[in-house]
């Protein structure tokens, strides 16, 4: 039984379906943050309120953090076996055709990490009471950060990182879960570009707009 | 066509313990017409004839279906052209003055025996774990007695011409043995007489293939790209759904 629940293969699969899970939780982290460019803070505070404070959303808030660290967790442990499966390298460089952004899923996955620890400092442990800060008032916090050219950026390089990372993800997980044959998989790889280009676009353009609106 | 001038740079390692470097050979003569391999062996018999140590090399068919012929040269497993062994690959396909670098296939599942010579006897313990059915001996039944769709039967073709060269686990960034796994499972699993025994051969595959010390799957694509028998990733995504049905 143990083979099973820990081969290589079931830990493909819990890895997927977690992070198919984060691909559905994306979609309302955005459609929160469209708030940010109505020009009263309330609709977007109150959002807020609700996504901290609903018991629901409190159950689904553990499952969200159960597959973030499911996701990393699995994505290390076999990122270090398939490193350890070829201890000798090749001398030429391997010149054999992939899919663009899959070889670097552990680098963009890890950039986008980073970025999750950044955020993390500046909104989650404001409500945890770790960081100063008003938790009933996160339209203002999102302003002020996003009055920092520096930050901007990096949040836009970020989101470039993270289209990267969810281009190959999509696909990929239908393609673990056993999902792909001839007639959907192409079907697929179009809604995962479009997924990809979505979601980060969506996020990107808030302090662009931000900006111009000022 | 002229004779061609190159120079190989290849992999040399006494045995598996050992460590190994690149020798450079400088080989005049080689035709157009040649194997790859039967370019080596015109280099192993000049070697030979001036008293130097031959390079060791795998090879046997010349036909691309014994898959015992698998090196890795100039960046791609069994050379640059798609859909052909080492063995089936022309020289006309280089230039010449052209410097060819050969090694080994490279992954901990493959030690290296001698030189460009690993052992897969990886892959024979996977094949031994289930990739069989257990059928009473004798005559052989007759072939129409159990009706078979034509797509499965063409789908199981397609997987049955693996000739498991690990030319998928050289390409994979992870030496992932899923691709060849997937075929032997597939060549089974889409025809009546795989199914009884579909669960044990799909769990014991694979958990023998994560015995061997082979990397997971990372859907990159480089197996489908480089396999020379061109066995296609949906076999993958198949012995995932097998998989699932096992559990």
């Amino acid at each position: 039984m143990n083979k099973i629940l820990f081969s290589a293969v079931s830990k493909k699969f819990v890895m997927a379906l977690a992070g198919l899970f984060l691909l559905i939780f994306l979609p309302v982290h955005l459609g929160i943050n469209l708030m940010l460019l109505r020009g009263d803070p309330e609709p977007f505070n109150n959002a807020a309120h609700f996504m901290a404070t609903f018991p629901l959303v409190k159950v689904v808030e553990i499952l969200l953090f159960l597959a973030i660290i499911v996701h990393i967790a699995y994505g290390l442990l076999l990122q270090v076996q398939n490193w350890m499966s070829r201890p000798v390298g090749y001398s030429v460089r391997n010149k054999s055709e992939t899919s663009a952004f899959s070889r670097f899923m552990i680098w963009t996955g890890g950039s986008v990490l980073i970025f999750l620890v950044i955020h993390f400092f500046n909104f989650y442990f404001i409500k945890l009471g770790i960081v100063e800060g008003d938790p009933e008032n996160f339209y203002s916090v999102a302003y002020q950060l996003f009055n920092i050219p520096g930050y901007v950026i990096l949040y836009w390089v970020c989101f470039l990182v993270l289209g990267f990372h969810l281009y190959h993800a999509l696909q990929s997980a239908f393609q673990t879960l056993g999902l792909s044959n001839e007639f959907w998989t192409p079907l697929i790889k179009v809604i995962s570009l479009l997924y990809a280009i979505a979601i980060p676009v969506g996020f990107a353009i808030i302090p662009l707009v931000i900006w111009l609106i000022k | 066509m002229q004779n061609m001038k190159l120079k190989l740079k290849i992999w040399k390692q006494r045995d598996a313990s050992s460590r190994g470097r690149f020798v450079t050979y400088d080989l005049d003569g080689v035709s157009p017409e040649m194997s790859f391999v039967e370019m080596l062996a015109y280099l192993n018999e000049k070697l030979v004839l001036k008293g130097d140590e031959p390079v060791t090399f795998e090879h046997d068919c010349h036909e691309g279906i014994c898959g015992s012929c698998g090196m890795y040269i100039n960046g791609y497993p069994h050379g640059p052209v798609k859909g052909l062994t080492t063995c089936l690959l022309s020289m006309r396909y280089f230039k010449d003055g052209e410097t060819i670098v050969i090694e080994p296939w490279r992954a901990k599942s493959f030690p290296v025996i001698k030189d460009l010579m690993v052992d897969r006897s990886a892959f024979d313990k996977i094949q031994q774990a289930g990739g069989f059915i257990s059928v009473a001996v004798g005559a052989a039944p007759e072939a129409n007695t159990i009706p078979v769709r034509k797509h499965s039967s063409d789908l199981a073709f397609d997987a049955s011409v693996c000739i498991g060269c690990g030319a998928c686990v050289a390409a994979c960034k992870n030496a992932s043995a899923m691709l060849f796994v997937s075929a032997k499972v597939s060549q089974y699993a889409l025809l009546p007489q795989g199914r009884p025994e579909a669960k044990e051969r799909v769990r014991d595959m694979i958990a023998e293939m994560d015995k061997q010390g082979f990397g997971s799957c990372s859907n990159t694509g480089a197996c489908e790209a480089q396999c020379p028998k061109q066995i296609k990733l949906f076999n993958i995504a198949r012995l995932n759904r097998e998989y699932i049905k096992a559990l």
